[in-house]
């Protein structure tokens, strides 16, 4: 089948190739080619187990008689054949008995049959076709025998009334043959037309998308069928799609306000420089220009880091390593700069967690969220570090005693771009912990935030390896 | 240094000759692959700045494999815009020594290079590091000024013998965070600064003249001339 955007240019000038190339007449073809099939087989046996069983059973009883004719022609001669002939004759009740003995010459001796041609009988043959029988017209089945004295006997049956059974039977097979094959025409177009209808609803919101309206869904018809079920899966996926693309909408969005106000900032620093006339006051003008296009820099690269680690592209670093070996790293490099602020930090890790991952990423990860956490804690605060193995889990947590996040925005934070309107003061790009998210879902985990009464607690929650795995540094990068 | 420059911009290139040059460096330019190579193979560099997406047929990575392959061991750092961490593992693989990713700071560049021509130039193993009074014994992991011992924690020590064995030499915050944490991710805020002003706490504080020096717009210096 053709995908349905792309449909034949002219459709309507060849209706008959594209009716046989649609699924639908191709299953009633299917359909009707089975019921002929049947049908065909039925009548077959059934004409089988009927007219060829009453053809066997004439056969069976000619065959009879002439065994034991032959017999009494072997006992006593021709003469003694003839009385028993005329005998055979007068106790046929069914009158349907044909004989006939000749002598050499052809003299009839006995039998109910006018002499048939000589020519169109040979010994031991099978002959049917019409005779006169009893000076009356009709037809028979006979059988040739020619006997050792050279004279010739004739048994048969009347099968004139067998035959206009086994027309009859004939027919009924016929008929009922041509009526299976109508049926399954007629049943065949109903169920192309019942697929077409089916179907029709899926093309047209197919198309509807194409053309850009993403707001369709395939209608169910409430059947709770297989089309249902297929309806069902394409309008998730749609929903997805629909996630999906708001979610680029509210990207691009951000990104046209979060990196067009740092340029319209630049530009304007940029005009201002312009405007120096004094060498000192331009230089300054130039290193505000230069430290405003590192932070757009900044943003851009976050953002296709981000775009990176969730294309899963970044999966080709993936190296067994310790975490708690780590993590201390990332304790040692801001627990300075938490006492810098005043702050008690506080570092529970074990003496090993060994793991397979990105070690930049996690560290990243990790520097993302002490970061946040040492920037919204006042002075006097406590930021905590720990990280622990439970059941088939690794945690990762990073709690603080800052003003937290109000739980209606917790789910959001993670969003490109997201700030909450108290940190909208602090320098950060607002991709910090979008970039958290992507690394914990690279890692196959998930991050979450609570309340840590008060404050905020980030946890990051991956799968531990099922078996101990020795950590090593799998690449190191040249400084 | 004698530095190669092999890069296809011409305005990157021009900034980039322009600065090497007005910090005392003698620079070829290149603004093609094979040229590059013709370059490489048949002068002495100390150091060769090599851009990966080259016109001409041949691009930086090919470049870098063909004249490895010769047995040149000249350091060579990758600029490139390919910033993805498949490509900044493939310009290692491939024999490179550095990788930085466009856009970049000329300081980080011009650091970079003098890092690495440096590197180039000592490779005999030192067991002891000295600039003006300040002293480091490598085996016994001690510390001393004007004689005086100092007490440094472990990573107090690397950085300080990062910044010892590269004296002389602006040392940005990246070079930094990649030799004495050895991870390549970006820090946000500079927690780098944190940690020099620890160091430079215990070295400095207290003598007559300071070591460790800020640059602005750039990094650190350990040197002995205020």
């Amino acid at each position: 089948m053709s995908p349905p955007l792309t449909l034949p240019p002219d459709p309507a000038d060849r209706p008959f190739l594209r009716l046989v190339r649609s699924t639908g007449f191709k299953l009633a073809a299917l359909h009707a080619v089975l019921i002929v099939v049947s049908a065909v087989a039925l009548s077959a046996f059934f004409w089988w187990s009927t007219a060829g069983y009453l053809n066997r059973q004439t056969d069976l009883a000619v065959r009879t008689d002439v065994q034991l004719l032959t017999a009494r022609w072997h006992a006593g001669g021709t003469e003694a054949l003839a009385p028993a002939i005329e005998q055979k004759l007068a106790e046929d009740a069914d009158d349907e008995e044909i004989y006939l003995l000749t002598d050499q010459v052809g003299r009839v001796l006995a039998g109910n049959i006018e002499q048939l041609s000589p020519s169109s009988l040979h010994e031991g043959d099978w002959h049917e076709g019409p005779i006169l029988r009893d000076g009356q017209a009709t037809v028979g089945r006979i059988y040739a025998l020619d006997l050792p004295d050279g004279s010739r006997l004739l048994v048969g049956r009347d099968v004139k009334q067998r035959l206009e059974l086994r027309e009859l039977v004939g027919n009924a097979v016929l008929y009922g043959t041509l009526l299976a094959l109508i049926l399954a025409a007629i049943g065949g177009l109903l169920v192309r037309r019942l697929l077409q209808s089916r179907l029709a609803p899926v093309a047209a919101t197919a198309t509807a998308i194409g053309h850009g309206d993403l707001s369709h869904r395939v209608p169910l018809s409430g059947a709770d069928d297989d089309f249902d079920h297929l309806a069902e899966t394409v309008n998730a996926m749609l929903d997805r799609i629909g996630v999906l693309m708001d979610g680029v909408r509210e990207v691009s969005n951000a990104i046209a306000h979060d990196l067009r106000t740092p340029l319209a900032r630049l530009r304007g620093r940029l005009e201002e420089a312009l405007e120096q006339t004094d060498a000192a006051n331009l230089r300054a003008a130039v290193e505000r220009g230069i430290a405003e296009l590192d932070g757009i820099i900044g943003v851009f690269q976050a953002l296709l880091r981000i775009a990176e680690i969730e294309a899963g592209a970044r999966r080709s670093a993936f190296a067994g390593l310790d975490l708690a070996a780590l993590l201390a790293d990332a304790g040692d490099l801001y627990g300075a700069a938490a006492d810098e602020r005043g702050l008690v930090f506080v570092v529970d890790l074990p003496p090993s967690l060994p793991m397979v991952g990105d070690r930049d990423m996690l560290l990243q990860a990790a520097a993302n969220l002490l970061d946040n956490a040492i920037k919204f804690t006042p002075p006097g605060g406590q930021v905590r570090l720990a990280a622990a193995r439970r059941g088939g889990d690794i945690e990762i947590t990073v709690s603080d005693s800052g003003p937290g996040i109000p739980a209606g925005d917790r789910g959001k934070v993670v969003e490109r771009f997201y700030r909450a309107e108290a940190s909208r003061g602090t320098p950060g790009s607002g991709l910090g912990l979008a970039l958290v998210q992507a690394v914990a879902q690279l890692h196959g985990g998930t991050l979450a935030f609570e309340d840590a009464g008060p404050g905020l607690r980030a946890t990051i929650t991956l799968p531990a390896p099922e078996k101990p795995l020795e950590p090593e540094h799998a690449y190191v990068m040249a400084g | 240094m004698r530095i190669l420059l092999v890069e296809d911009d011409e305005d990157v290139a021009r900034f980039v000759t322009k600065g090497l040059r007005e910090s005392g460096h003698t620079v070829d330019h290149a603004d093609q692959g094979r040229d590059g190579l013709f370059l490489a193979a048949s002068e002495n560099y100390d150091v060769i700045v090599l851009d990966r997406m080259l016109p001409g047929g041949m691009d930086g990575l090919r470049l870098l494999e063909t004249l490895r392959a010769t047995g040149a061991k000249v350091p060579v750092l990758f600029l490139s815009a390919l910033a993805q961490v498949d490509e900044r593992v493939k310009g290692l693989k491939a024999g490179g020594d550095d990788y930085l990713t466009k856009p970049f700071a000329f300081t980080e560049l011009l650091a970079r290079v003098e890092a690495l021509g440096r590197r180039g130039r000592s490779d005999a193993p030192t067991t002891r590091l000295s600039v003006a009074d300040l002293e480091m014994d490598l085996l016994a992991r001690s510390v001393k000024r004007c004689g005086k011992p100092i007490e440094l924690q472990p990573r107090e020590f690397r950085l300080l013998e990062f910044l010892m064995r590269h004296a002389g030499q602006v040392v940005t915050r990246t070079m930094l965070l990649e030799a004495v944490w050895d991870y390549h991710f970006d820090p946000q805020t500079n927690v780098i600064d944190v940690h020099v002003s620890r160091l430079r706490q215990k070295i400095d504080r207290g003598f007559s003249f300071p070591l460790i020096h800020t640059v602005r717009n750039a990094g650190y210096m350990l040197r002995a001339e205020a």
